[in-house]
């Protein structure tokens, strides 16, 4: 075991499909019992690199632990340490409930002695008890969902990884779903978790940006909006928001500009230079601001400067 | 290799299998539309052609031939009839393979001790069929004119002479020439290629597909106890098949059976790991459930029609096609199919076929082996 506090490590890891480099040098490191989220758009690398962790996919380079086991060198050790859900969907459809939860239990060996409470936890934990015997694919999107995370962690791994667990889930079923992720985390299980869902993200207690196979900024959801916009951010309602997103990059001051609902999130230098310069424009425009304040970046606004400046950046060099 | 774990893969496989009506249904139904189909369908033998007559004279001498070509089993004479023009209708028809046309001055020509000429016309649209059928007009006016002789030396006071040699046929292994006991064990080897090829390249190219495969090479299992755990349940089925399909050749179609079932039962086993490591080999090659099936249809189940021997005699093949079979395993499998079946040929008799499908279990199960890793790419 190579390090206690940390349960994955990735260094310098890279992944190349020919010559598409899908993971790009990747550095990280996951503390034990973590909710640490990968957050990017389809495409990014995510899977690649869960994959990778899962011993899935052999690295191009670099070298990644988990539970203090390499994953190139020894997969199986590490496989026995983890649970993975993949993308996909990835229960049997047309076995039922109870046949799914035993032959994962079988394949995990979960030793037989405590197979009854583990099958007993899996079925309380997904809800489906009674329901034993439904066919696993005629089961609601939310329920197969929390199957497929009983079945990955029937025996107790200490690590989990989960690759968009909740996509095509509903908002409640999603909710249920993070509740138990965090619930796994609370008992010392290391969670990590990728999603393009910006809101999504909130949940975890630290999270990696990734666009295009490289990390883009790490830290907590909080650290991050703070830390990743410099300069302020403010939110503008007006009357024809079209005709303010072009005009306003103009107005010495203003670095971006983007539609956020039927509104527009301004990232300026200085809010209190930039806000009578703003309404002096939107004035000679007579395009009437109803709204002007400075509010607190979401995510999504701190994933999009990240990623404009550095394509901006890269466009330059190019 | 863990037991427990390949175990629970195959139970696994087996309730796939029991879920879904396609599987069930090649896996019950087939061999047994299989056999009867070639059993009653495939029949290869010529009987009861039929003749139609025409009988220009009409005496006692023409009607005692005809009796004759009525007596032969390989005949039925359809219809009589008396124009030459109804003759050749009837073969334009296709009512009648042949014709036969008695000479008005037949039984003169005979009381004369001149030779006498029987017309035969025949249908030969299928070549192979005519050869057969005007071997068996000749042997029947041969047979005919062979007695006529010994009767009209014996009127005579003369003892019918030695013939100097005479060949004496007997057939053996397959008494009464019937092609079903020359088909019918050959039946065998497809129902292994459709049960070993054609199903596990599909339950293996489906789990890549459904992106389940994914999910299982993370967990503990080992690439080994996955293989054996998808595999061992059809390798049971086929072998099940494999005595369905033998008892149905021996009790309903009275195939001769004559070896032993234990050399029956190791043959079989040896040619299910050549079937199941090809759809296997395959199956991690093509990845999609259609590329795989077809794949497995024409590498397996198609040599195993064409080109082992089954229905088309190995022998009579050009000979380029000839040096081809020798790479297809169904061949060996087909040729001890026939020698446990109509020979009785013991076990160490057959090595010469055995060795051969040894070397191809070994290679295709070693291959199968090898080719599947528990990564993705």
């Amino acid at each position: 075991m190579t390090n206690e506090t940390y349960s994955v490590v990735l260094d310098g890891l890279t992944k190349r499909f020919g010559s598409f480099v899908a993971v790009d040098n990747v550095n990280l490191q996951v503390r034990r019992g973590e909710v640490f989220g990968f957050l990017g758009p389809n495409g990014a690398g995510k899977s690649t690199t869960i994959r990778m962790l899962c011993g899935l996919l052999r690295p191009s380079a670099g070298h990644a632990t988990v539970a203090g086991y390499d994953v190139a060198r020894s997969p199986e050790q590490v496989r026995q340490r983890l649970g993975y859900m993949s993308q996909k969907f990835s229960l049997y459809a047309d076995l039922t409930v109870m046949e799914n939860i035993r032959l994962f239990a079988g394949l995990y060996s979960v030793p037989e002695k405590q197979k009854p409470e583990r099958i007993a936890w899996a079925l309380t934990m997904s809800n489906l008890n009674g329901r034993e015997s439904l066919i696993t694919g005629a089961l609601p999107g939310g329920w197969k969902q929390r199957l497929a995370l009983g079945c990955a962690v029937l025996h107790k791994p200490p690590i989990l990884f989960l690759d968009e667990p909740t996509s095509g889930v509903d908002p409640i079923a999603r909710r249920q779903f993070w509740a138990l992720i965090h619930q796994m985390a609370d008992e010392g299980v290391t969670v990590f978790v990728t999603t393009h869902y910006m809101e999504e993200a909130e949940y975890c207690n630290r999270l990696a940006l990734i666009d295009r196979g490289t990390v883009v900024a790490l830290g907590s959801p909080s650290e991050l909006k703070d830390r990743a916009i410099e300069g302020d951010l403010l939110l503008l309602e007006c009357s024809r928001p079209g005709e303010a997103l072009e005009s306003l990059r103009r107005v010495p001051g203003v670095r971006d500009t983007a539609v956020f609902g039927s509104a527009l999130h301004l990232v300026v230098e200085d809010a209190a230079t930039a806000e009578p310069a703003i309404r002096n424009a939107m004035l000679r425009l007579s395009n009437e601001v109803r709204r002007l304040e400075r509010i607190r970046p979401s995510l999504e606004d701190v994933f999009v400067a990240l990623t404009a400046s550095r394509r901006a950046a890269r466009e330059r060099t190019a | 290799m863990n037991l427990r774990r390949t175990l629970v893969m195959a139970r696994k496989e087996l309730l796939h299998i029991v879920r879904d009506p396609q599987s069930l249904a090649i896996v019950i139904a087939m061999p047994v539309i299989l056999v009867l189909l070639f059993g009653y369908g495939v029949n290869i033998d010529l009987k009861g052609l039929l003749v139609v007559v025409l009988d220009q004279e009409g005496s006692q001498q023409s009607e005692d031939l005809l009796k004759h070509l009525q007596a032969s089993s390989y005949f039925h004479v359809a219809a009589t009839v008396n124009q030459y023009g109804a003759l050749t209708r009837a073969l334009d028809r296709g009512d009648a393979k042949a014709g036969v046309v008695i000479p008005w001055d037949f039984s003169q020509r005979l009381h004369a001790g001149g030779p006498v000429q029987v017309q035969a016309l025949v249908d030969a649209t299928d070549d192979n069929s005519a050869n057969i059928l005007t071997g068996y007009l000749q042997s029947v006016i041969q047979s005919y004119s062979a007695q006529l002789q010994g009767d009209w030396l014996q009127n005579h006071g003369v003892a019918a002479p030695e013939v100097p040699v005479v060949v004496q046929t007997r057939t053996w292994y397959n008494e009464d020439l019937e092609s079903s006991a020359f088909i019918i064990p050959g039946i065998l080897a497809l129902v292994m290629s459709v049960i070993g090829a054609f199903l596990t390249s599909l339950t293996i190219a489906r789990e890549w597909e459904r992106g389940t495969m994914e999910q299982l090479i993370s967990t503990p299992v080992s690439a080994g106890e996955i293989m054996l755990g998808k595999l061992l349940p059809y390798f049971v089925l086929g072998m099940m098949d494999t005595i369905l399909c033998a008892l149905l050749a021996i009790y309903w179609f009275k195939v001769p059976f004559r070896g032993s079932f234990l050399t029956l039962m190791i043959a079989s086993a040896m040619f299910m790991v050549v079937v199941l490591s090809m759809g296997f080999f395959i199956s991690v090659l093509a990845k999609g459930q259609f590329a795989a099936s077809q794949i497995a249809l024409i590498t397996t189940f198609l040599p195993a029609f064409l080109l082992s021997g089954f229905l088309f005699a190995i022998e009579q093949m050009p000979i380029p096609l000839q040096v081809v079979t020798h790479i297809i395993p169904a061949r060996y499998y087909v040729t001890v199919l026939k020698k446990i079946f109509l020979k009785g040929t013991p076990l160490a008799l057959l090595y010469a076929d055995l060795i051969p499908l040894a070397i191809f279990t070994l290679v295709l199960g070693v291959l199968a082996t090898r080719s599947f890793h528990k990564r993705l790419s």
